[in-house]
């Protein structure tokens, strides 16, 4: 067991449970077979709207909140500037709540689990404990897990922490979720936000009070229940004035789901010297080798150094999904406020990712790092792009972006594509860029001192990664190297 | 005792072009050192990668045995992991790969192979720390990411050290000295002495005869459009230094 995770959910009351089955998660507790919860059909409208806030009790503001966006949503059409090559979705096709899955269809033991989920799970070197909860067999293992979160829930609780799933945050601290739930991305910022913010199925919520330092990595839930996260997650986490977290989200074992559609929003907010740290590993299903049936994943995340000298920083590892839609940005607004991006990009196969970051520099001396990865192998394609503004108002805005790509083999493809919108004469902008290959030389080198073609890859393309690698939590970074290594697995011959 | 080495008739070319090895015979013994000498562009390099298993070559006749075993049938990172090693002409950045890390990874693979346990992170720096003090090296080339930024002295002088490590029963010096001021070749070559023993043989590429006043040979051998045109003994190489090796050449 992880001792830096802590799970959301904590003991299960009545209401919790009814919680949690509207989410879609009620297998979880193991003792619900027989609750079968209703179910909408297909399409979205303002009825299915409002039959998902009422199947959640929401407040009346929330449904408010909700219907707004959903009315902008309707005006709105899908972007089409990145460099993605995707088929209309239909989205009356697809169904906004989805019902939990019955307990009976849950493997019963290991011996019932694709041996080949077994095996990745080996080679990420996930402990064995894990595996059988990784895998949804419904195991005694999923207890302990609730009762060691709620000793972590207790500790956290002392210091006045906040840490929990958004529904509860709904009913439990309202005024808090009312103050900052949509500002920093606003229920029309783009078409996969306001379809968030009408449909939300849950997520997370943390508060962290003035002056405190938060003990311990925050991770959405724990690893076993990370592979039903919802498919419209939302979190919203605001670090108080001169509070400190770090939260980690995802997981390194792959994740699947029957929803092809994903759009998560998550709104960062640090107040004044305050930092927030916030690490992702995203590897949902992509797909077969050619592609077919992967996650296509919109994600909308942004963090608002509201205050002066607050930080925010992303990391990042993306591994997964058919089609990757991610964003995460900074807006600067406190005077000496810092952002920073981290990010490594796989693709392979068939996979497509337009990933990148925006700094916005608002306050005064205001900087900013971006340090991007894209490596590229089979059929990927991998773009970069980052956008870098500067207010007229940001004396002193500083930026400094690394971006650069790996390709493995000859089919693949990256891309690099800088926004810079600089309205302040003084302001520091670097943009490098490399694009590199890894040689037939560097393979061979590292064969000749005994390493197989795999490990040789592996080695190579961490060190191409160092840089990011080094910013994830540590017990996180050593996953992390033997997920990447696991992505390109085939991509040499 | 079995041979180290045995290459009889090898022939090979560059894959899709032009003959290079035109028929090489070379025995090795365990505990000997061969030196190959000849003019740029014999086929020296070529013969190293041929044995190495690098890509982009193709055997077209002949036999290699190593330690008794068909060796063009391992490939690359076996034959390595068996104890073959080559010092490249030309060592290789790997940026953001610490030093280290690599050769711990390496050592590991060639324990794992031979049944040995894994060396864990301290007893693999004790290990280190002998064979820094073996060879006279300071520690400063072990923070830095493999051979990146690495003078030519530099890398050579971590090739050797990486040898001595590794520990291999044969070893190919390709062009170890090229490119070495006086000093820095003193250092290399008084590694690559120490390295001297009965279990493992060297064979020492070169066009320079310098080398072989630090390290002598047991057997000189040069190599000429792809064929060894003459072979001798230590004194062979002395030899050469008054005649050269043009009118060798020629006869080939
Ligand atoms: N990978 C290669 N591609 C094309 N030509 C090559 C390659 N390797 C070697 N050669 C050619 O083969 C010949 C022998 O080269 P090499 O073995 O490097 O010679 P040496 O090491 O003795 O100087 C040269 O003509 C060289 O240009
Ligand atoms: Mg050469």
């Amino acid at each position: 067991m992880s001792d830096v995770t802590i799970a959301e959910r904590p003991a299960a009351g009545p209401e919790d449970i009814l919680d949690s089955i509207v989410q879609g998660e009620g297998y979880k507790y193991g003792f619900f077979t027989e609750i079968e919860a209703e179910e909408a059909p297909p399409g979205l409208n303002e009825d299915i709207v409002r039959f998902i806030s009422a199947k959640k009790g929401e407040p009346g503001w929330l449904l408010d909140w909700r219907l707004k966006a959903f009315r902008r949503w309707q005006t709105m059409d899908p972007p089409d500037w990145a460099k993605l090559n995707i088929a209309p979705i239909d989205y009356q096709a697809a169904s906004y709540y989805s019902a939990p899955k019955s307990l009976k269809d849950a493997p019963k033991s290991l011996d019932e689990v694709d041996p080949e989920l077994l095996k990745t799970y080996e080679k990420l070197g996930i402990p064995l404990g894990e595996r059988a909860a990784l895998a949804g067999v419904a195991v005694d293992a999923v207890f302990d897990s609730v009762s060691v979160a709620t000793t972590y829930k207790d500790k956290l609780g002392e210091l006045g922490i906040i840490f929990c799933s958004f529904g509860e945050a709904v009913r439990e601290h309202p005024d808090l979720v009312r103050r900052y739930l949509g500002s920093v991305v606003p229920v029309a910022d783009n078409f996969f936000a306001a379809l968030n913010s009408a449909v939300f199925s849950d997520g997370s919520f943390v508060y962290v009070p003035p002056g405190v330092r938060c003990p311990m990595e925050l991770s959405t839930y724990f690893r076993i229940n990370a592979a039903k996260t919802g498919q419209f997650e939302r979190t919203l986490l605001i670090a108080d004035k001169g509070a400190y977290v770090s939260y980690l989200e995802g997981c390194t074992a792959p994740q699947r789901d029957e929803n092809q559609l994903h759009a998560a929003v998550v709104e960062l907010v640090a107040m004044e010297d305050a930092e927030i740290k916030y690490a992702t590993v995203q590897n949902w299903y992509p797909g077969d080798a050619d592609g077919k049936g992967g996650i296509y994943n919109f994600v909308t995340k942004r963090g608002a150094c509201r205050g002066d000298r607050a930080k925010i920083s992303w990391a990042q590892v993306e591994t997964g999904s058919a089609i990757t839609w991610k964003y995460p940005s900074c807006l600067l607004e406190g005077d000496h406020s810092v952002g920073a991006f981290y990010s490594v990009a796989i693709t392979n196969n068939r996979q497509q990712a337009d990933t990148g970051t925006k700094m916005i520099h608002i306050g005064r001396n205001t900087s900013s790092t971006v340090i991007s990865k894209g490596i590229s192998a089979g059929r990927g394609q991998n773009t970069y792009r980052g956008q870098i503004k500067v207010l007229s108002a940001a004396d002193g805005a500083r930026n400094y972006t690394q971006c650069d790509s790996l390709l493995i083999g000859k089919s693949c493809g990256a891309h690099t594509v800088p926004y810079i919108d600089v309205r302040h004469p003084g302001a520091k902008v670097e943009h490098e860029a490399t694009t590199s290959k890894i040689s037939d030389e560097q393979m061979f080198y590292c064969q000749q001192r005994g390493l197989t073609a795999e490990d040789a890859l592996s080695l190579i393309v961490n060190g191409f990664c160092k840089e990011v690698l080094n910013e994830l939590p540590m017990e996180f970074a050593v996953e992390a190297q033997k997920l990447l290594a696991v992505s390109l697995e085939g991509s040499v011959g | 005792m079995t041979n180290i080495l045995e290459i009889r008739g090898l022939r090979a070319c560059i894959t899709g072009g032009r003959e290079v090895l035109k028929g090489i015979d070379l025995t090795v013994a365990p505990g000997e050192v061969h030196a190959i000498m000849g003019p740029n562009g014999a086929g020296k390099s070529t013969l190293s990668s041929v044995l190495a298993g690098k890509p982009g070559y193709e055997v077209t006749a002949g036999s290699v045995f190593y330690k008794g075993v068909d060796l063009l049938s391992m490939p690359p990172d076996a034959r390595a992991r068996e104890g073959l090693f080559l010092a490249f002409q030309y060592p290789v950045e790997i940026p953001g790969v610490n030093n280290m890390y690599f050769l711990r990874a390496a050592l590991n693979a060639g324990r794992r192979q031979r049944g040995q346990p894994e060396l864990d992170a301290q007893q693999f720096l004790k290990a280190v720390r002998e064979k820094l003090k073996l060879l006279d090296i300071g520690d400063d080339l072990l923070r830095r990411a493999v051979n990146v930024g690495f003078s030519g002295g530099e890398k050579k002088r971590n090739e050797i050290f990486q040898m001595a490590m590794l520990e291999p029963n044969l070893a190919l010096l390709d062009e170890t000295d090229s490119g070495l001021d006086i000093d820095a070749l003193r250092v290399v070559s008084d590694g690559v002495n120490r390295l001297r023993d009965p279990g493992r043989a060297i064979i020492m590429v070169t066009h320079y005869q310098r080398l072989l006043d630090y390290v002598v040979p047991d057997h000189v051998h040069v190599l000429a459009d792809g064929r060894i045109v003459a072979s001798g003994d230590r004194h062979f190489a002395v030899e050469l230094e008054q005649t050269g090796y043009a009118h060798l050449c020629d006869a080939a």
